[in-house]
């Protein structure tokens, strides 16, 4: 195919072929853009929580006030919880990944540090590790010996402040703290406190993603017993298939111990993992709806104006029909001259691509855009193209011949 | 003469439906889509106290210790309960007010309904003269009734309808948390949207049933719910110890005059300096004064993903508006013929000119028609989504009219540069090629 006869046509339609490049130039650097961007939300739907997510659920209550006898409550609840047919393991956990409420504190390998290393968030509860599944990759749960009273020891700090205590820390924490080391045995200041790794966990997300998900897995688990009065979620490991059944169960069971409680919610951590990253399907979707919106109206664009230019070219057309050219070859002509326009605009998008994710770097938690979703981008402008324009081509190559003779 | 213009534009519009249809679609979905989201940003970047943001503020200091202190820092954004007590006792604004979040078991009068949990604000007297908070009954409790730790009550016009019926329900008592408390007032319809005065709670559509003084919060041993920022040996706990060096309480001020607002600053730096002498601060004096714009802002309370959206949005428009370009420049050069067949028979530029304008311009209302609707389905689509903010997307007046002013602007922008490559062809060329 001769590209000249295309590119000096071109140059007589200077204005509409430069709108037609900027109109894909723009809709490729949006959709690589937006493309990206949804990868990264599908991405982080995925983050890994480190719990056995599909045997967990959660109920999460309240007393309307303080109970006296808050310990024996809490065991008597337990180990009611633990005679519900199905359920595997119980614990009362001062927090449970992906539900936002948490407590947090900033800690130091090294007591006489000025600034703290970085914060990470500290879960509670009797036999948490188990219940959880989380999955030990270094050292030790904790022995039985090992557990304090959150009740005494809020009260009397000294009570951890006095003697070295056990930690459990995740695999992503004791690489950002000691890497390339062994993190067993370290020690982790926070708070006057001291405390020793005895064990490593493959991973245990927090509650609430406030400093970004880079540190998304920066946790800590301390041996000490919650009660109902300092504790409010109950989670409960069963068989996939129970869940509900289990879940419905807890809540009867936990009302009829004390019907002065509240039940605030029951869920089953696919639930609560669905609710914790909703924004993010949400976004996606939106994200989806532009870029299938930008395509179709950028295709209408090139139908306009195709159609456009096969009109304004009917006589030349018939000319060069009249000449020899074939059906193919017209049909070529215009495929090629939407090709060479598509290109110079993809080039052009590409640049526009980058640039705004530089913006987008500076301003929001975007990171920088792989090179993969700019061929990607090309693609999907490439193929529509081609597709917009073939209809108005079709037409073109229908053309007759006879036209050439006619006058107007 | 403009109607004969009008006139014009539909008959050569309706010569070519399809083209038309699709100059249409595209100024509608870009202008629906643009307006959608910045419809949103518009309600959320709203003032929620528009006839007193300038003069209230947020009152914020540094009370933490040596450790991890960096130059620059901002202080932390909540205050503790000594400095929030000392810095109300001072009373050296023109109003202010000590709260804090908090979560209350409400226990029903009639016996058909189950106890309840509902959010809370622990208050001094100065909010409600202060945020101009609008009473339905009653009237709010008094500075003698916070040193008294009055047991007393003020209700949200939505939670005394859910309790009272909305009846008039001041001097009965209501079982706050195991204490009877008697109701004082009952609020009218107010709710400031973001809830700028606590952002740690749900900014958009938090709801707060329950109003009691901060003295007597205490006392009782309500649970305090928000957040709480520890320093040095300082430990979480649902009931805060006053004497803990922890900020959990916002402090607020009203300064009517900038110079008040100096004269403020001036004293809160004072404040640290003292209390730096005394041994309680070890940073240096480090205060800020922010209204409530600014704290708004500073606090970046319009979500992240709604600002990216509208960025989204403005590009999709300018797709659009290149696409219309694109498609109105072939309509009229199209038409070379036509036009300059006038052109010889006498029209001069101008008139040509301001015809095929006022054609982009029907062009940008049916455009702007298209986008409204559109825009209302895009609203309801967000009033779907589970954000907090959702229900509050809605089209004002305001917004309406901006969006035909758009949509008119946008299509006449899109029209003058190919009106004006119609009219600058040499009818005389044209004529004889034909």
């Amino acid at each position: 195919m001769e590209i000249g006869p295309i590119l000096s046509t071109l140059r007589r339609h200077k204005i509409t072929a430069f709108l037609l490049v900027i109109e894909i130039a723009l809709t490729c650097a949006i959709v690589s853009n937006a493309v990206f961007l949804i990868s990264q939300r599908l991405e982080r739907m995925k983050m890994p929580s480190g719990v056995a997510e599909h045997q967990l659920v959660m109920v999460q209550m309240t007393h309307t006030t303080p109970a006296r006898d808050a310990m024996a409550r809490t065991q008597a609840d337990l180990a009611a919880l633990r005679a519900i047919p199905g359920v595997k393991d119980v614990t009362l956990a001062s927090q449970v990944p992906l539900t936002n409420s948490s407590s947090n504190t900033e800690i130091r390998t090294d007591p006489s540090q000025k600034l703290p290393t970085l914060n990470a968030t500290q879960y509670f509860g009797q036999d948490l590790i188990r219940t959880f599944g989380a999955q030990l990759v270094a050292g030790r749960d904790f022995r039985p010996d090992e557990y304090l009273d959150y009740a005494k020891v809020i009260h009397n700090l000294d009570l951890v402040r006095t003697q070295t205590s056990s930690v459990v820390i995740t695999e992503a924490l004791a690489e950002r703290l000691w890497p390339g080391e062994s993190a067993l045995g370290k020690r982790i200041y926070f708070a006057g406190v001291e405390t020793r790794v005895v064990g490593v966990v493959k991973s245990l997300v927090r509650p609430s993603l406030f400093e970004g998900d880079g540190g998304a897995q920066w946790s800590m688990i301390f041996p000490l017993r919650m009660d109902v009065n300092h504790a409010s979620r109950y989670v409960l490991r069963t068989e996939p298939g129970s869940r509900r059944r289990v879940l419905d169960a807890a809540a009867r069971v936990l009302r009829q111990l004390d019907p002065h409680r509240i039940i605030l919610e029951k869920q089953t951590f696919a639930e609560i993992r669905t609710d914790y990253f909703r924004n993010d399907r949400a976004m996606a979707g939106i994200l989806l709806g532009v870029i299938v919106a930008l395509l179709t109206v950028t295709a209408l664009g090139i139908v306009g104006l195709a159609s456009f230019w096969v009109a304004q070219r009917r006589r030349t057309i018939g000319v060069r029909r009249a000449l020899g050219a074939t059906r193919g070859d017209i049909l070529r002509y215009f495929q090629t001259e939407n090709f060479l326009l598509a290109t110079i605009g993809i080039a052009l998008g590409m640049v526009l691509a980058w640039g705004i994710n530089l913006f987008l770097m500076q301003h929001y938690e975007v990171a920088r855009l792989p090179w993969i979703y700019l061929p990607a981008g090309a693609l999907a402008l490439w193929l529509i193209g081609q597709l917009a324009v073939l209809g108005p081509a079709l037409r073109a190559s229908h053309v007759p011949p006879v036209v050439a003779t006619r006058s107007v | 003469m403009l109607a004969y213009y009008f006139q014009l534009a539909i008959h050569s519009l309706k010569r070519n439906k399809v083209l038309t249809a699709l100059m249409v679609l595209a100024i509608a979905v870009g202008i629906g889509a643009s307006m959608t989201t910045l419809t949103v940003l518009h309600v959320l970047s709203g003032n929620p106290i528009p006839e007193k943001s300038a003069r209230l503020y947020r009152v914020q200091i540094d009370p933490r210790g040596s450790f991890g202190f960096r130059p620059g820092m901002e202080p932390p954004n909540q205050v503790s309960w000594i400095d929030g007590m000392n810095l109300l006792h001072a009373a050296r604004a023109d109003r202010q007010a000590l709260m804090t979040g908090g979560l209350v078991a409400v226990q029903p009068a009639q016996s058909m309904l189950d106890a309840f949990f509902a959010p809370a604000r622990y208050t001094s007297a100065g909010f409600f003269p202060m945020f101009d908070v609008p009473f339905r009954y009653g009237h709010p409790w008094n500075a003698a009734d916070d040193q008294a730790s009055a047991r007393v009550v003020v209700l949200s016009h939505a939670l005394n309808e859910k309790l009272f019926g909305g009846r008039n329900s001041v001097g009965r008592m209501l079982d706050v948390g195991g204490h009877a408390l008697r109701v004082v007032g009952v609020l009218g319809d107010w709710r400031p949207n973001p809830l700028f005065y606590d952002l740690t709670r749900n900014s958009y559509n938090a709801t707060e049933g329950i109003y009691v003084p901060l003295s007597t919060s205490q006392v009782l041993g309500f649970a305090h719910d928000g957040s709480t920022d520890c320093w040095g040996n300082g430990g979480g706990s649902k009931r805060m110890d006053p004497a803990a060096p922890c900020a959990w309480l916002q402090f607020w001020v009203q300064l009517d005059t900038p110079a008040s607002a100096a004269a403020y600053r001036r004293f809160l730096v004072h404040y640290s300096q003292q209390q730096k002498a005394l041994g309680r601060f070890q940073r240096p004096p480090n205060v800020r004064l922010r209204n409530v714009m600014q704290w708004l802002d500073y606090n970046q309370v319009v979500p992240a993903n709604v600002r990216l959206q509208t960025w989204l949005a403005f590009g999709f428009l300018f797709v659009c508006l290149v696409n219309t370009v694109g498609l109105m420049l072939a309509k009229f050069m199209r038409r070379q013929g036509e036009l300059s067949v006038r052109r010889a028979m006498g029209a001069s530029r101008r008139t040509l000119f301001a015809q095929l304008l006022v054609e982009s311009g029907v062009v940008g209302l049916a455009g702007g028609a298209g986008g409204l609707v559109i825009a209302l389905l895009g609203l309801w689509l967000v009033r779907h989504r589970p954000a907090a903010y959702a229900s509050l997307a809605h089209l004002d007046g305001a917004m309406l009219m901006i969006t035909f002013l758009l949509a008119i602007c946008a299509s006449l922008l899109a029209g003058v540069l190919p009106a004006w490559r119609a009219c600058s062809i040499t009818p005389a060329s044209m004529l004889k090629s034909q």
